[in-house]
């Protein structure tokens, strides 16, 4: 990786990662090999697609819609080939000596607490809970998106499984730390934040949604401020460790997350518009900015905004 | 970004196949793609079958429904558009066999007339199930290749699968390069047939698809994504792809044998 200078290793919730960025979920994670291929280019981990109890075909095209540099819509429809079917795809990467993290959807406690067991046998390191998903019936926001919903599903997750559980919660709710607060109450070794932002595009020549499901989720730029936000609130609410993500397309984006209390960052939309090699860059280029500011670790820059607000 | 443009022209190629021409200015090379979105219905990733000028056009063949549905599309009726998206043929090799299978002859035409235009020596082993259904070989015989045919039934040319045309031409002429575009399992017939000659095969892939940015990994082919890796992959990557010819993904991104 060049000259790395600064240590950019993070520990937290039972992890080790060798840096701060993970392959967020839903981005290239539906196979095995894909998730090596980012570990390989560099990722300091990966999340899997979401993995539900069945497989799943998602919604029909278009499922995305994408503008400039700034952001990009979609509602796949949380497509996966289901828990019996994922291990296989697990396999591939832990071959390859990828750091995973298991990400699972379900429609309640029970099912979550089963799936995520499921997940723990194949040997990952740790299980993301999807309570956050915008656009999907049935899951997602529409099943974790209060505080009550969240505790109870992530106590029936804790209660399950050995390994961490990470809460990912969203952004569509007037209280993103209070579904971390509870959370947290309820044994999530982490929380995640922020899943997509609902939203909608409208076509004017054809006079209607671009996307099959109509509403869809925005990623990219122009929702980091809003998850810088919301990782801000969640950090000084909670006393677990915050994971953020949202819009993180340079070594400063990942740099502010942490700086409001972020242990680590997930990447999604800027492997859309870079590549997976987007991950060597990002390392690259975070480790020499932490160094320019007097920094001999990363971690030693956790939260430090918050000392000065 | 899409475009919204208007049908301009709809051409019945062969029983199964329909072309459909639209204005689309954005520059685009034989080999790429562009998902096209036909309102109410799906969005799928098509090559261009005319990639020059500022009239664009892809070439579908009935398979399913929604095909079926596109193919009923009069001029006049609006379609999304954007791209287009991913490589392209390399046109710089002089003596060219192009095999092309049923549909796959879509994206195969406009890439022989590029290096035919360049100079090269094209032949062309294009096959169909029956005589009606071999695509552009008019188109092919226009541009100054050399065609040879085989049909399903035998009703023209080799009685056969297009393999044993491309395989007799490997035997008896020194070709750069193969181009290919057709069923899997036929595509990697002629890399195997190629690879014994160690001549270079480029094969057209096609994959599930949906973001075509290569984002969401349905289109996942071994290490490589469709979208934004190929279409085009040579004989050489494919050699890292245990599942070519053997299994593709379901919508879902299961595994499934073809």
């Amino acid at each position: 990786m060049g000259c790395v200078v600064a240590d950019l290793k993070v520990r937290f919730a039972g992890l080790e990662l060798r840096n701060p960025f993970l392959l967020a979920s839903g981005i290239w994670g539906e196979s095995g090999d894909s998730l090596a291929g980012a570990w390989a280019a560099g990722a300091g981990g990966v999340v899997t697609k979401s993995i539900g109890s069945l497989p799943r075909a998602g919604y029909p095209n278009p499922t995305i819609e994408t503008y400039e540099r700034w952001g990009m819509l979609n509602a796949m429809g949380l497509p996966n080939p289901g828990i019996e079917e994922y291990p296989r795809e697990i396999e591939v990467a832990q071959r390859a000596g990828a750091t995973i993290v298991g990400s699972v959807f379900a429609g309640d406690a029970a099912e979550f607490a089963r799936l995520a067991t499921q997940m723990a046998r194949t040997g990952v390191s740790a299980v993301e809970l999807n309570l956050s998903c915008p656009h999907a019936e049935g899951f997602g926001t529409e099943v974790g998106g209060t505080p009550e919903d969240v505790e109870e599903i992530v106590r029936a997750v804790a209660g399950a499984v050995k390994i961490p559980v990470i809460a990912k919660i969203t952004p569509n709710t007037s209280d993103p730390a209070a579904l971390a607060q509870a959370a947290e109450r309820a044994g999530a070794a982490a929380v995640s934040a922020i899943n997509t932002l609902r939203a909608i595009a409208i076509d004017v020549h054809l006079r209607r949604p671009v996307l099959s499901h109509g509403i869809g989720g925005l990623s990219g730029a122009a929702i980091k401020p809003v998850g810088l936000a919301c990782v801000w609130q969640i950090f000084e609410k909670v006393k677990i460790p915050v994971i953020g993500i949202g819009g993180i397309m340079t070594a400063e984006d990942a740099l502010q997350y942490v700086m409001a209390g972020a242990r680590a960052v997930e990447v999604g939309t800027a492997v859309a518009f870079e590549g997976v090699g987007v991950f060597g860059r990002l390392a690259r280029e975070l480790s020499s900015l932490v160094d320019d500011l007097g920094y001999a670790r990363l971690e030693d820059a956790v939260g430090v905004a918050h000392r000065s607000a | 970004m899409r475009t919204v443009v208007r049908v301009t022209e709809r051409v019945e190629e062969t029983p199964s196949t329909v072309t459909l021409r639209f204005p689309f200015e954005p520059a685009a090379a034989p080999g790429q793609f562009v998902m096209a979105w036909f309102p109410g219905d799906d969005e799928l990733p098509m090559s261009l079958s005319y990639t020059t000028g500022p009239s664009k056009g892809i070439t579908v063949k009935a398979m399913g429904d929604t095909s079926r549905r596109v193919q009923a599309i009069r001029p006049g009726s609006p379609i999304g558009v954007r791209g287009p998206y991913g490589n392209r043929f390399d046109l710089t090799p002089r003596h060219i066999l192009v095999v092309g299978g049923g549909s796959g002859a879509a994206v195969l035409a406009p890439a022989a007339e590029a290096a035919r235009l360049g100079g090269s020596s094209v032949v062309v082993a294009l096959g169909a199930t029956r005589a009606p259904e071999l695509l552009f070989r008019d188109r092919f015989e226009r541009m100054g290749a050399r065609v040879e045919v085989a049909t399903d039934d035998g009703s023209v040319g080799v009685h056969g699968f297009v393999t044993l045309v491309a395989d007799r031409l490997l035997e008896n002429e020194r070709f750069d390069a193969v181009w290919t575009c057709g069923p899997e399992v036929m595509m990697r017939k002629v890399v195997d047939a190629a690879a014994s000659r160690d001549v270079p095969v480029y094969c057209s892939m096609e994959r599930h698809m949906k973001c075509s940015l290569g984002m969401c990994d349905a289109c996942a082919l071994g290490p490589f994504h469709v979208c934004t890796d190929g279409p085009v992959f040579s004989s050489e990557l494919l050699a890292r792809v245990p599942d070519f010819g053997r299994f593709h993904r379901d919508p879902s991104g299961r595994r499934v044998p073809f």
